[in-house]
């Protein structure tokens, strides 16, 4: 729109500077043509580009013809999924998936950030624990791990905590009672999640300058209040970006527990339509749910992203918020400069 | 200040360093009077920064030892052995020693001020000294910004700030915790040549303000201005020490007058 009122305005205005060079053509020897042409009352026009408006006009077509097909194909059964998005089975499996991915994700990062500091750590140790670790949970598919916590009562019927190698007890529980549905989805989630976040916030604290810490250790800054105020923050901005892919995963990961029959959001969905055979329409509920909490996810992501790039950019970008109102104020300014 | 001082008297004995199996120091003595002005010069690779790191103990020495004051840096004595300390009391002893290092090392995520502010409030000191207040610190961090020429960028990042800039508000930093001796490593080097004198400006004030000062440089003219000591250091040893004027038109050593013949323009030579 306002690309074509200034072409507009500019085809008025080119016109006027055009007598010039007209008339230095047909200079007469009196008039002699001037050794440095000025084009200082030039006005810049930029490059078309024709190929750019081809290619939206396609693509834009693309789009139009899906969302034509979602709408008008009946198959679809819209009505079905407007009747069972907001159904109370469907929220309470939406809370549980938001429960267990809140918490695994929450435990699964602490977990990694305590593993990605032994793994840094001078303990030869420490480093092999934590590399086997995230050896073993990264090579196993996580159903076979959701499985075996599950069934951890097959391989240990109790569990006990004691004194190793005595016969002290101070409790003893059968393993069965212990790990529940949800004991053993949260465990499998949470280990799984670590062995990865570990890997991502070591990434992040090697990427910090070795100066940073000198620095610190230079001004006598003690060493957990280097790691928080000076390292974290800046590791921070190599961490987010890739954790919150691993948390937005971890969202739709959480749809495997489905096969401890635990009711988070896809198997209620899948319960659901084993009964009223819509399974389109309901899978299409669930589907609808995950877009809703990545999209959440993604817009909290660009905010705590910009929070933590303070200083790494000369001047913060604009959100998309601010941007918008510069838009709409410049925007009615010019369309009135058009106008008048 | 026109008193003496009478803080920061800095001692090298024998320091030895060894990185993989090259000798970087091999025994290296020095004596820095407090409120002395030694400058370190020397080609690239003489061990120069690395003798300045291991005066705040962020270089282990290998052997022989430093004191500050008469009080071991990085040790203690315990029978007849010298126990390296724990990391919580070298923190203490680091606040009395400030350090500016080449590349600025400021903490890009934190302000100027924030910079300058946050080890007097987070680091312990030594002697129980009290660690200042936030309020105290945010004040005392405004006027040694001030002091540097850089209260009107008190609240800019270090990416908004030139290099000479930052350096300044690293100085101001080292400044914060009023160190007993500033450690300067090559603080100049990484600047555009435009940029090098605000910062030797700020270095010439601090060096009558009766704080002892360690710098190690390539700036000559400025170390002929402001040396008490110039220290001329060749494959990790003191090849020959003095006063600017005797070093610089009367070296002894045949290693110094080469030195000092590739490095002084003789334009500058004056």
């Amino acid at each position: 729109m306002s690309s074509a009122a200034t072409t507009v305005a500019q085809s008025a205005h080119q016109p006027a500077p055009e007598p010039a060079p007209a008339s230095a053509e047909t200079a007469t020897p009196a008039e002699p043509v001037p050794a440095n042409a000025d084009y200082s009352s030039y006005k810049l026009v930029p490059a078309r580009h024709p190929w750019r408006w081809v290619g939206t006009v396609l693509v834009a077509l693309g789009v139009a013809a899906m969302a034509w097909s979602l709408v008008s194909n009946p198959r679809w059964e819209w009505g079905v999924v407007a009747q069972w998005f907001t159904a109370q089975s469907v929220v309470n499996g939406l809370i549980e998936t938001l429960k267990l991915t809140a918490i695994s994700g929450a435990l699964g990062f602490v977990l990694g950030f305590i593993l990605a500091l032994m793994r840094l750590s001078a303990s030869p140790l420490l480093v092999s624990v934590s590399w086997t670790f995230s050896w073993i949970f990264r090579s196993t598919p996580l159903l076979v791990q959701m499985l075996l916590w599950y069934n951890l009562g097959y391989l240990y019927e109790k569990i006990s905590l004691g004194i190793p190698f005595t016969d002290v007890r101070f409790f003893e529980v059968q393993t069965t009672t212990l790990v529940s549905q949800f004991a053993a989805a949260v465990l499998g989630l949470t280990l799984n999640q670590a062995a990865y976040s570990a890997e991502i916030i070591r990434g992040g604290i090697l990427s910090v300058d070795q100066g940073q810490l000198e620095a610190a250790a230079a001004l006598g800054i003690p060493a957990w209040r280097r790691s928080t105020r000076i390292v974290l923050p800046q590791a921070m901005r190599a961490i987010l970006p890739t954790a919150f892919n691993e948390i937005i995963g971890l969202v739709k990961g959480t749809s495997i527990v489905y096969v401890l029959a635990y009711s988070e959001l896809f198997y209620t969905v899948q319960v659901i339509y084993n009964r009223t055979q819509q399974v389109l329409p309901l899978l299409l509920v669930a589907t609808l749910w995950y877009v809703v909490i990545t999209s959440v996810l993604s817009v909290l992501q660009y905010y705590i992203e910009r929070h933590y790039s303070k200083g790494a950019v000369r001047n913060l970008p604009l959100t998309p918020l601010q941007k918008a109102r510069k838009f709409l104020a410049t925007h009615a300014v010019t369309n009135v400069r058009n106008q008048g | 200040m026109n008193t003496t001082p009478t803080r920061g008297q800095v001692e090298i004995t024998a320091v030895r360093k060894s990185f993989g199996g090259t000798e970087v120091l091999k025994g290296v003595s020095l004596t820095v009077p407090p409120g002395g002005v030694a400058v370190i010069v020397g080609p690239s690779g003489s061990g120069k920064s690395t003798l300045l790191r291991t005066i705040n103990h962020l270089e282990k020495v290998d052997g022989g030892y430093i004191t500050i004051d008469g009080q071991l840096v990085g040790y203690e004595v315990r029978g007849n052995k010298l126990h390296e300390l724990r990391e919580k009391d070298i923190l203490k002893q680091r606040t009395d020693i400030g350090m500016v290092f080449q590349n600025f090392n400021l903490f890009p995520h934190l302000t100027a001020l924030e910079n300058v502010a946050e080890a007097p409030v987070v680091a312990l000191r030594p002697d129980g000294r009290q660690r200042r207040s936030k309020a105290e610190a945010r004040e005392r961090a405004l006027e040694l910004l001030d002091r540097v020429g850089l209260k009107d960028r008190a609240h800019a990042y270090p990416r908004q700030l030139s290099g000479g800039q930052q350096q300044r508000v690293a100085i101001a930093r080292a400044l914060a915790l009023d160190p007993k001796i500033l450690l300067f490593d090559e603080p100049t080097s990484a600047l555009d040549p435009e940029l090098v004198n605000e910062v030797l400006d700020v270095i010439r004030e601090l060096a009558t303000s009766g704080t002892t000062l360690i710098i190690v440089t390539h700036e000559m003219g400025f170390a002929r201005d402001v040396a008490d000591t110039v220290v001329f250091m060749d494959q990790g040893q003191i090849v020959e020490q003095g006063r600017p004027e005797e070093i610089f038109s009367n070296p002894r050593e045949p290693r110094t007058r080469t030195f000092f013949s590739k490095v002084i323009e003789p334009a500058f030579n004056i």
